[in-house]
């Protein structure tokens, strides 16, 4: 126990955990859109792109993060028109897409730097390869975020509850549709070396999937995802300095298993009420 | 006049759907758009409404180029998890009242109250909207579509999938709404209700249309031909 104490003495251990609070709770806001308008494989479709594009600035030697946050961004907009202009090859063209860039990515890396360990921070995350500029860069897209998404948040949520409808009332829908995959494009670049390319789409799936289990209005579970994101991320990243496991997939993990707990405690909710109202 | 509509054609597929359709609006009319399956009825209403812009010809409001339009979809794609509970759904009517602000003000709830208390609905306020009856899902979208507008409210098949019952309060509620001074526009399967409630028909078919006073359509072969049909059905299952 008292190591688990000395690991806080470390600057990298704040800078992880700082850049984790600021990565979870934004992902696990701006993945309630996703998951309810059926996003999620642009979520999944970005994290891949953004580890191609990180993987190739690492070998031409151009500083990652600032490199791929413009690229990414205009990946996100293109993803965006692919899934709304088809509604069948999107899925497809999507998959394709992201799998091409994992491609790139790992023969990247494998002719610069060879497939060692600083690819596999990349594509599992670590938490020991955060810089200072990484941290000031998070703070700074995650604060944007949050603002936006205040803002934002009354037109979100009737585009996402039905679409035509809002377009009728005179939203213009596909200006906010493309901030929030903007928005979600930024996210996953600045989560990604903490959390890996491979699984930071989880990061914004889990939350949102475990707070719809048990609320009911979209305030709470915009709420609740938020917390949810926040905690889960604690929780994985304190286990994995105990068990010295890697971080991402440790918060991962943690998320699974509250979506399978919180999925449990619904199942237990409905029969219960439904046994209650045969038994009246 | 309120909305003209002037020699507008649409294409889906490459297939024209929608031909030449003419028809003006004042101010408190009460359209209903009938004809069979495919005769272009909701790509119709999708063009007037601003959602869909590849067609040929002329849709405007003369009166006020802002108009703002309360719109009840035939279904909307509300997946059965989506959470929401039943005033967010209401209040999300107001999302462009004011384009400029951000948040739903007093004025804005207030209004949601108010259209869900005409609505009969006020009960359910804190209801989640997919634990709600079909009806009551329907009622719910009427008041968000109230809360959108004051001039004009375009609902696409509002009794589709409703009980009788249910049916006949609603022609009844969008009846009381029309006299309050709301101008409608209804695609409607039911001839029948459409030509006791609506004070003008547009009628669409695959090669002609008919648009006019419902006085003058009943007396056309189109409202004929489609009772007469009608009643070779009851005798023919009777």
């Amino acid at each position: 126990m008292a190591e688990f104490f000395k690991l806080f003495s470390y600057l990298f251990i704040w800078r992880a955990l700082i850049v984790g609070f600021f990565t979870s709770l934004c992902a696990g806001l701006l993945g309630v859109n996703l998951v309810l308008k059926r996003y999620s494989m642009i979520g999944d479709g970005l994290s891949h792109v953004g580890f191609g594009i990180l993987s190739i600035a690492v070998a031409i030697g151009i500083p990652p993060l600032q490199t791929a946050i413009p690229i990414i961004l205009l990946v996100a907009f293109l993803l965006l028109r692919i899934r709304e202009n088809s509604k069948t090859k999107g899925d497809a063209a999507i998959a394709l897409i992201s799998v091409s860039a994992l491609a790139i990515g790992i023969v990247s890396f494998s002719l610069t730097s060879g497939l060692n360990s600083n690819m596999s921070a990349y594509m599992f995350g670590s938490i020991y390869t955060l810089t200072n500029s990484d941290l000031v860069i998070t703070v700074i897209v995650a604060c944007v975020i949050i603002i936006l998404y205040i803002l934002f948040y009354v037109k979100n949520f009737a585009i996402a509850f039905d679409q035509s409808f809002a377009q009728a009332a005179g939203t213009k829908v596909n200006v906010f549709n493309l901030a929030t995959a903007l928005m979600t494009a930024l996210i996953i670049v600045v989560g990604m070396r903490m959390m890996g390319a491979m699984l930071i789409s989880g990061l914004i799936i889990f939350p949102p999937l475990s707070a719809i289990r048990i609320f009911k209005s979209y305030k709470s579970v915009v709420i609740a995802s938020g917390i949810i994101s926040v905690i889960c991320f604690f929780i994985g990243t304190f286990a994995s300095f105990i068990l010295s496991t890697p971080t991402g997939a440790s918060v991962i993990i943690t998320n699974l298993i509250a979506f399978s707990t919180l999925s449990l405690v619904s199942l237990l909710k409905t029969s219960l009420l439904r046994k209650a109202r045969r038994g009246v | 006049m309120l909305l003209e509509v002037k020699d507008v054609s649409a294409c889906y597929d490459g297939k024209e759907v929608v031909s030449g359709v003419n028809f003006t609006l004042d101010a408190g009319d009460y359209l209903c758009i009938v004809g069979e399956n495919g005769s272009g009825k909701s790509t119709l209403l999708k063009i007037i409404l601003g959602l869909m812009r590849h067609y040929t010809g002329h849709v405007h409001f003369p009166m006020n180029r802002k108009l703002r339009v309360g719109y009840l979809p035939q279904q909307t794609q509300v997946s059965k998890d989506f959470p929401a509970s039943v005033f967010e759904t209401v209040l999300s009517g107001c999302v462009n009242r004011r384009p400029k602000l951000l948040f739903y003000n007093k004025s804005d709830k207030a209004l949601a109250d108010e259209n869900l208390k005409k609505l009969g609905i006020f009960d359910l306020k804190r209801k989640a909207y997919n634990e709600l009856s079909f009806g009551q899902q329907r009622r719910v979208l009427i008041a968000r579509a109230l809360c959108a507008t004051d001039e004009l409210l375009v609902l696409d098949e509002p009794v589709n999938g409703l009980d009788p019952m249910t049916t006949r309060e609603l022609y009844k509620l969008i009846s009381e709404l029309n006299t309050s001074g709301m101008t409608i526009i209804m695609i409607s399967h039911d001839i029948e209700n459409s030509v006791s409630y609506a004070n003008k028909i547009l009628h669409m078919s695959t090669f002609s249309a008919f648009f006019g006073l419902t006085e003058k359509y009943i007396e056309t072969e189109y409202y004929l031909s489609n009772t007469r049909s009608m009643r070779s059905d009851i005798i023919n299952n009777g």
